[in-house]
């Protein structure tokens, strides 16, 4: 089971053990698969092991396609509803 | 990240895909590979909406607890029944898998013996270390995303000579069984979701061969209804442009060369065999097992187990066929009436991400029939 949200790493010692917050829970993980992580740090983790660092800025940029997505569907629906009234008034 | 959900978000890509369907000649069949995938089409509606939209789902064999083959299970429960003052340790799902012999949560241990259930692999080595009279064995099942977690549990075990701690593995390698479904031609697909986590360990190399062998599609993919949508985007639009690649819509998370370091600890301790997957057969080099230097932690050769074939589903159980997306649960004969979450008959409906499992959880015309 993967559980694509990340946790946030709030406890990390020198042999690599700590824990990190997922959505509210304190869940003890293991951080040996990722190198130089600090707390404040978001993560992927699987199984009790922190497998991946999140990239906010590769988030961000993912995050502003998504939102110029929605920002299109608006303006399409914007231009057919003109369209639409604009035929009424012809009609 | 609201806008992994949001549902303006989600219009916006649906009809962007809607554009990109119409221009072709037939409704794209694309497979999501991962069983969590599966979970979030069906959990936020996507399956029937972009069914409107012209995109076909079908899933795939991403599911670990289901594709391992009943005689690896059954090994399991022989272990723990047949041998007194003995832990079994694994995942809570890999219990309530029926088979030939009953199911770990049904068959009643040796004396002295008990099946435990834990969330990380790390957890048995705590255990086998506070139980030294007993072995702890634990039955340890997953793809890569799980994989670099046994491999440093086992190192660990090997360093600290716990010698009452060993592994009995069902390892899988998700690029093999996608060229197994792509060469049997069972099923014709125009594109491929691969798997998120996995990804993050392997990174995007191994998935080349499906877009330049095959000339298939493939985009990896988050798990939010809106990643999951962005990779259907892209796969469409490198079907418009005659381009099939590997994207990466999961950026965020997946590294183009995976985690070495998640990938150096897998080569360390274990190495690739040929292995039978459930409904898919034997599959060469899809498959992980230890290294013979760290064979005193095998369960396999500690306890001198043969484990065999392939053959063992149960009569009338059509989670092979699921696993390849050649059948769609609701075409199983079982389904619902004699195959249920409380009382499944075949692995698919027991696993959280099991295709027949999130079928019937998240299809609302089922729970009115009953």
């Amino acid at each position: 089971m993967c559980l694509g949200i990340p946790a946030k790493v709030v406890q990390i010692d020198k042999s690599n053990l700590g824990k990190v917050d997922y959505l509210g829970t304190k869940v003890k993980t293991n951080f040996e698969l990722l190198d130089n992580l600090k707390v404040g740090d978001w993560v992927i983790v699987h199984a009790g092991f922190a497998i991946s660092k999140l990239d906010e800025e590769e988030a961000r940029e993912t995050f502003s396609i998504l939102r110029e997505m929605a920002k299109n569907e608006a303006q399409a629906n914007k231009n057919k509803e003109r369209e639409k009234q604009s035929n009424r008034q012809k009609g | 990240m609201k806008e992994l959900r949001d549902k303006r978000v989600i219009r916006g890509l649906l009809s962007e895909i809607e554009k990109r369907t119409r221009e072709l000649p037939s409704s794209p069949r694309i497979m999501e590979v991962c069983g969590t995938h599966t979970m979030t089409v069906h959990r936020y509606g996507l399956k029937n909406m972009l069914e409107k939209v012209g995109v076909e789902m079908v899933s795939g064999p991403g599911c670990p607890v289901c594709i391992t083959p009943n005689e690896i299970h059954e090994a399991a429960i022989e272990l723990v029944t047949e041998n007194e003052n003995f832990i079994l340790t694994t995942f809570g799902d890999m219990t309530r898998v029926p088979t030939r012999k009953s199911s770990l949560q049904k068959a009643v241990p040796a004396a002295g013996s008990m099946v435990k259930i834990v969330y990380s692999p790390r957890e048995s080595l705590e255990i086998a270390g506070s139980n030294p009279e007993k072995q702890v064995v634990f039955f340890g099942v997953g793809f890569e995303a799980t994989i670099p977690g046994i491999a440093l549990t086992l190192r660990e075990a090997f360093e600290k000579s716990l010698a009452n701690f060993s592994i009995l593995s069902a390892l899988w390698i998700i690029p093999p069984p996608l060229r197994a479904i792509v060469e049997a031609k069972e099923i014709a697909l125009d594109g491929f979701l691969y798997p998120g986590h996995v990804s993050a360990i392997i990174g995007e190399k191994p998935y080349q061969f499906i877009a330049e062998e095959y000339g298939i599609p493939g985009a990896i993919t988050g798990f939010e209804p809106s990643d999951i949508l962005l990779g259907i985007f892209s796969i469409l639009n490198q079907i418009k442009d005659g381009n099939a690649t590997v994207s990466n819509e999961y950026s965020r998370v997946v590294r183009a060369s995976g985690n070495p370091k998640a990938l150096a600890v897998m080569e360390e301790m274990l190495e690739t065999k040929d292995s039978y997957w459930r409904g898919l057969g034997l599959i060469p080099q899809s498959g992980l097992k230890i290294k013979k230097e760290y064979s005193a932690h095998d369960a396999e050769i500690r306890f001198n187990l043969s484990i065999k074939g392939g053959s063992g589903d149960l009569p009338g159980c059509r989670c092979g066929e699921v696993l390849q997306g050649l059948i769609s649960p609701p075409q199983c004969p079982l389904f619902v009436e004699k195959c249920n979450p409380d009382s499944p008959y075949g692995p698919c409906m027991v696993s959280f991400e099991g295709a027949c499992f999130v079928y019937y959880k998240y299809n609302p015309t089922i729970k009115n029939e009953l």
